[in-house]
């Protein structure tokens, strides 16, 4: 019997742990000025990528050699490019690549990085040391060096830079993952659940993983801002997003630079672009943390 | 405490083996190699002689061969030869490591004069206009490419002052002066960069340091805000910060490939990725691992300063 209501009570139990972080994510964004322009810009960027062929005034790739490099005006915000796109519509279109890569890239990171940090932090053993060294050895490496190493192997696009930066993001999730983890599982119901018989993996699933959450989503929030950082630095040397695509990293690299002196709107707006959205998820990290993480509640 | 040094060292072994592997085995799994980065450059090459070259590379080798030559090369300190330039190792590497020593200890600098006073000031004016204005500061320069910033800082350099940093690399023992010009810029940039992350770090473990019972006892016991923060609570507020400061120096010595290509500086960081595009494997596997290594002895150093700043820290 006790067995049977088991399920139902812990289910409403996270409903209630679910609201509750809800309403203390809203009143910190609410109480704190940067908190909501984190949460405003956010949202101005994931409009304005899904919202890209509204928004854009002209075709992306469309060249018109006659006003190269034009200066910002009313008709082209942002100026043109050296084979005369509008950079504007450019840079509205690179928001969609900057925020696919961070969000899958985090996405399959953060998946991986907890897989592994459920699995070393709940067994612990034999696996857990294996597996940590190989996350130590990960971690001795230099993260964009390692991206560059892996974009090499698997050919330079926009799927296999955000291949490389979640392989980056795994040892240091897992790492924290495993701690959480480790803390949750001296907890007295996770101690009942073994002594009546309860699954490893249903253990894992209704009792460790709810408790584990918090750190989980402060991280991916965190790396989010540093992953659309590392694709931007990758399509910068060449091994990201390739041309014509249009990429904030990539337009940098390849007009931005060369023009800089004559043109440099061709560098300035798709950097701010990169600065406004990296800005954002780290403000909303941080605004994350306040709001999960008791500890740092009053001191943010 | 030599217990605990020498188990850290062991423990350090398996994790540069598997780094070892790791960079060994992306490096072979790569598409193309050295020769055919070479030939492309150099024109149309016979499969005889590329097969001959690949054999006095010792290419042709099994991976595992490979792996042990390369091993025995790293213990015994004698890297061996650029695949692309022929040039020994060593040399390359005696080139690069002073430039990028140098832009990172200047970059460290600069972070830190930037950060530890901004820190203190953000916790002191919780909440205020300050606080706010560090730490936007703060989040602006963790949010900025260093890429960008370099590329605005040259751009803004010489539209404005008619300046730019002087090209070719000059040593700092031979021409201090244009050492000095040449490096203060990209310092400035890696700086602003690393000062926002130690900013916070100084600023959130102050706050919670100012909270402890023994500076309340500092405050009752009349003495002046200066002494309370800079002897009292800063000092026990700085573990996490050195931790955060050992790693980023760490970071720093590979981190810095894009600052370095846009202010032409031959240091460590633009060689290994040159490398990386050339598939020169012997530089790539030399330089990772002795970022590797040199990554696993700070975290160690570090560790080993908690006990000085904290004397109620043992190590066992």
């Amino acid at each position: 019997m006790a067995i049977a209501t088991a399920p139902g009570r812990t289910f409403d139990e996270h409903v209630v742990v679910e609201v509750r972080r809800g309403r203390a994510l809203w009143t910190v964004i609410k109480r704190k000025p940067l908190g909501m322009a984190s949460a405003a810009l956010i949202l101005l960027l994931v409009l304005t990528a899904i919202f890209a062929d509204v928004l854009a005034p002209y075709d992306p790739l469309a060249a018109q050699p006659e006003i190269r490099l034009a200066a910002p005006s009313w008709a082209h915000p942002f100026g043109t490019d050296d084979i005369g796109r509008d950079v504007f519509s450019r840079v509205i279109y690179g928001s969609r690549i900057s925020l696919w890569v961070g969000l899958l890239a985090v996405g399959i990171g953060t998946l991986a990085g907890t897989i592994i940090g459920l699995v070393c932090g709940y067994w612990e053993g034999r696996l857990d040391m294996i597996l940590q060294r190989v996350m130590d050895a990960l971690m001795t490496l230099p993260g964009l060096i390692l991206a560059l190493a892996i974009v090499s192997v698997l050919k330079p696009s926009t799927t296999n830079a955000m291949l490389a930066i979640a392989v980056v993001i795994i040892p240091g999730n897992s790492r924290i993952v495993r701690g959480a983890v480790l803390s949750a599982k001296q907890n007295r119901f996770v101690e009942a659940a073994q002594a009546i018989g309860c699954r490893d993996l249903r253990i894992i699933a209704t009792h460790i993983l709810p408790n584990v959450t918090a750190p989980i989503l402060i991280i991916a929030s965190i790396w989010l801002g540093n992953a659309i950082l590392i694709e931007a630095s990758l399509s910068y040397l060449g091994v990201g997003t390739q041309p014509p695509t249009p990429s904030w990293g990539l337009m940098l690299s390849s007009t931005g630079r060369a023009f800089m002196e004559q043109a440099p709107w061709l560098a300035i707006f798709p950097g701010l672009a990169i600065s406004l959205a990296v800005f954002g998820f780290n403000l909303f990290g941080d605004t994350l943390r306040d709001a999960w993480d008791p500890k740092l509640r009053n001191r943010a | 405490m030599y217990k605990y040094v020498a188990r850290r060292l062991l423990l350090s072994i398996p994790v540069l083996f598997l780094s070892s592997l790791i960079i060994f085995g992306l490096m072979r799994v790569m598409p193309g190699d050295a020769l055919t980065a070479l030939m492309g450059e150099s024109g149309n090459v016979g499969p005889k002689e590329l097969e001959k070259l690949r054999k006095d590379l010792g290419l042709d080798q099994p991976y595992y061969k490979q792996y042990l030559i390369w091993a025995w090369q790293m213990v015994s300190l004698n890297p061996g030869y650029s695949i692309f330039t022929n040039e020994p190792i060593e040399v390359a590497l005696k080139k690069s490591i002073p430039v990028t020593l140098e832009l990172a200890a200047l970059a460290m600098i600069l972070g830190l004069c930037i950060a530890i006073p901004v820190g203190v000031l953000s916790a002191i004016r919780q909440d205020r206009a300050s606080d706010y204005t560090g730490r936007i500061l703060a989040i602006s320069g963790l949010s900025m490419p260093d890429f960008w910033l370099g590329t605005l800082v040259i751009t803004f350099a010489a539209i404005w002052f008619r300046w730019m940093p002087p090209l070719g690399y000059a040593s700092l023992w031979e021409h201090p002066w244009t050492n000095l010009q040449q490096f203060l810029l990209p310092a400035a940039v890696l700086g602003f960069r690393l000062s926002a992350a130690t900013m916070r770090m100084t600023r959130s473990t102050l706050l919670e340091v100012l909270r402890e019972d023994y500076v309340r006892t500092a405050w009752a016991k009349g003495l002046g805000e200066r002494i309370i923060i800079y002897k009292h609570a800063l000092k026990n507020a700085l573990i996490p910060v050195i931790t955060l400061v050992g790693g980023q120096f760490g970071t720093l010595l590979a981190g810095t490939v894009i600052v370095e290509t846009i202010f032409a500086l031959p240091g460590m960081g633009r060689l290994t990725v040159e490398a990386i595009l050339f598939r020169d494997y012997p530089i790539v596997q030399t330089n990772v691992m002795l970022v590797a290594i040199t990554l696993v002895t700070l975290n160690l150093l570090v560790d080993l300063t908690y006990a000085w700043l904290d004397p109620r820290i043992r190590y066992q």
